[in-house]
């Protein structure tokens, strides 16, 4: 039986099946004993949901031998990041403060997997509660990079990157609130999508930053990523911010010609760009123009900001969101504490790491009185711009093009000392995601030492089709 | 703007938030140098910009609501499972009232 993971996408799994090679159990099986055998040497997966992989199996090995259609994810072995819920499957989000929490519900994104024949095989380590651009945050150790294990493989969704890199999973989900989907993928050189923001239900994804959050695929090919954002994407009632647009047949309609397109490079974003990712990216842009696409310079004069107000909205909304962890509710309760003051103090300090905790009294701060006018209200404005620059960009482009991040994947430890530096290596992703606007990362090439480096693709909301297929188009150059 | 230990302090209270000692020094020195670069947000002009909450896309006026329905709830017994300390039904919580 072929059972190497990283030889399939989501048609081979498919057509393997219908042909009866093996069954969806037997995949399955081999799926999870290679993920088991080859996680220590990334620490990706930080649970393996066997039981409920087998049992979704199951149902799809009963569909195929009905005759019926076992769906368009059937038999595919997914993993899932570790803070968006599975029910009866423990959830941690990488804290120590969740470290025992198992869901009474599955999110939305979850259900709908499952529903198209999707096998969840585990959940995957990340950044606690997707704070971080390394995966270095969790409380369970940090991911190591498949392709260099002394290299981080991005954050803040670093597992569901190096499992998909590392062939012990077809697709998986990851979240994005900031880069936390495309930057991982770019340094494990795989795709990853940061779907318009509320094209998919954040319901059960466990909240950061809610105006900014996102659910997202990550898949070896373009094809396999437009597969899953389309089983995931569309309206959901358990979220009143996700979007009643109709959700395009994607992989039927990617394969579209894509001469004559208008793509826009800011040049504020290539002002900095030095060494071998300034020139990928380079090289990219005449791929592109090969592919007849009229590339053209534009502005984003507010990216400068982006950073600051970022960091600004992000970490208001997240010391709100993470007021929560009382230890009243949430399994984790310190054990040194009298008074129910005391409590919540020690619980809270005990249980978070010191990002989650850095970025909490960040929040906190800017929220606070007489600084909510020059941070918090003045960033929401700033935001404003930033996105005010992306609908003029979309005036006069199709889509914009830019690096994914200055580097490629650092060593660990290299950064981790400085948040402030951490913070500012997510310049090129941030703006996409404070403008809500559909954004990607699609391999473009290897440096001199090998390590990937991802081309992002952002187009205006909604326009996720023409991100597939000027993506597609350039993954066939 | 640089932070003060007082106002680390200040801040750590209204966060819930019982910092060691060590963790209030290294506080003050990571959060004045994140503010540092945020203060630059001042320079930009935003007059007359509204404040941006939410990415706001075309909808019906009510595509928020949904029908009125009732759907079977969490469930008491679910509701408790992942607390520390549970019974009768209700969460546990050490003493509020001294006697």
């Amino acid at each position: 039986m072929s059972g190497e993971l990283l030889s399939h996408s989501i048609d081979s799994v498919r057509d393997d099946l219908l042909r009866k090679r093996f069954s969806a159990v037997e995949f399955t099986r081999k799926a999870l004993e290679t993920a088991e055998r080859e996680n220590p040497k990334t620490n990706a997966y930080l649970m393996f949901s066997a039981e409920r992989a087998l049992a979704a199996a199951e149902r799809v090995d009963e569909k195929i031998a009905a005759g019926d259609d076992p769906g368009p994810l059937g038999g595919v072995p997914v993993a899932v990041k570790d803070v968006i819920l599975t029910k009866g499957v423990r959830t941690t989000c990488a804290s120590k403060l969740l470290a025992d929490y198992i869901p009474p519900y599955d999110a939305t994104a979850v259900e709908r997997i499952e529903a198209a024949g999707g096998v969840i095989i585990g959940k995957t380590n990340c950044d606690e509660f997707a704070m971080g651009s390394s995966n270095e945050n969790s409380a369970f150790g940090p991911v190591r990079n498949p392709i260099a294990p002394d290299r981080v493989p991005g954050g803040s969704s670093g597992g569901s990157a190096a499992v998909v890199a590392q062939g012990t999973a077809v697709v998986s989900l990851g979240s994005d609130t900031g880069g936390s989907i495309r930057q991982p993928a770019s340094f494990c050189g795989i795709t990853g999508v940061t779907p318009t923001y509320g094209r998919v239900s954040r319901y059960g994804l466990v909240a950061f930053a809610s105006s900014l959050d996102h659910i997202g695929p990550f898949a070896r090919t373009v094809k396999d990523a437009a597969t899953v954002l389309e089983v995931i994407a569309g309206r959901d009632p358990l979220d009143s911010t996700s979007a009643e647009a109709p959700v395009p047949n994607f992989a039927a309609h990617m394969n579209g010609d894509v001469r004559g397109m208008k793509i826009g490079v800011p040049t504020e974003y290539m002002k900095h760009g030095t060494g071998e990712t300034a020139e990928l990216i380079n090289k990219a842009i005449g791929s592109l123009r090969q592919l007849g696409c009229e590339v053209r310079d534009i502005s984003l004069p507010a990216t400068d900001y982006a950073v600051a107000t970022y960091y600004i909205i992000a970490t208001a909304e997240a010391s709100s969101n993470l007021a929560r962890y009382d230890g009243v509710r949430y399994t984790f309760r310190s054990q040194n504490a009298d008074t129910l003051s005391a409590m919540y103090q020690k619980t809270r300090d005990e249980g978070f790491g010191a990002e989650v905790k850095r970025r909490i009294m960040l929040g906190t701060y800017v929220l606070s009185h007489g600084y909510y006018d020059a941070y918090y209200l003045k960033a929401q404005k700033v935001r404003a711009l930033i996105a005010r620059d992306f609908t003029n960009a979309f005036r006069i482009v199709d889509a914009v093009i830019a690096p994914v991040s200055p580097f490629p994947a650092f060593r660990l430890g290299e950064k981790i000392n400085d948040p402030m530096e951490m913070y500012l290596s997510d310049i090129y992703t941030i703006t996409g995601s404070l403008a809500g606007i559909p954004c990607m990362s699609v391999p473009c090439g290897n440096t001199s030492e090998g390590l990937p480096v991802g081309l992002q693709i952002l187009c205006d909301h909604f326009d996720e089709l023409k991100m597939f297929r000027l993506a597609s188009a350039f993954e066939r150059r | 703007m640089k932070i003060t230990e007082k106002e680390v302090r200040y801040v750590a209270n209204l966060a819930n938030l019982a910092l060691t000692e060590e963790e209030v020094e290294r506080m003050v020195h990571d959060l004045s140098s994140i503010l540092k670069h945020m203060d630059r947000i001042a320079e930009i002009d935003t007059e007359d910009v509204a404040p941006m909450a939410q990415v706001l896309y075309e909808a019906g006026e009510t595509a928020t609501l949904r029908p009125d329905i009732e759907r079977a709830p969490l469930g008491n017994e679910s509701a408790l499972a992942n607390a520390p300390l549970a019974g009768s039904g209700c969460f546990k919580v050490p003493k509020v009232i001294e006697r």
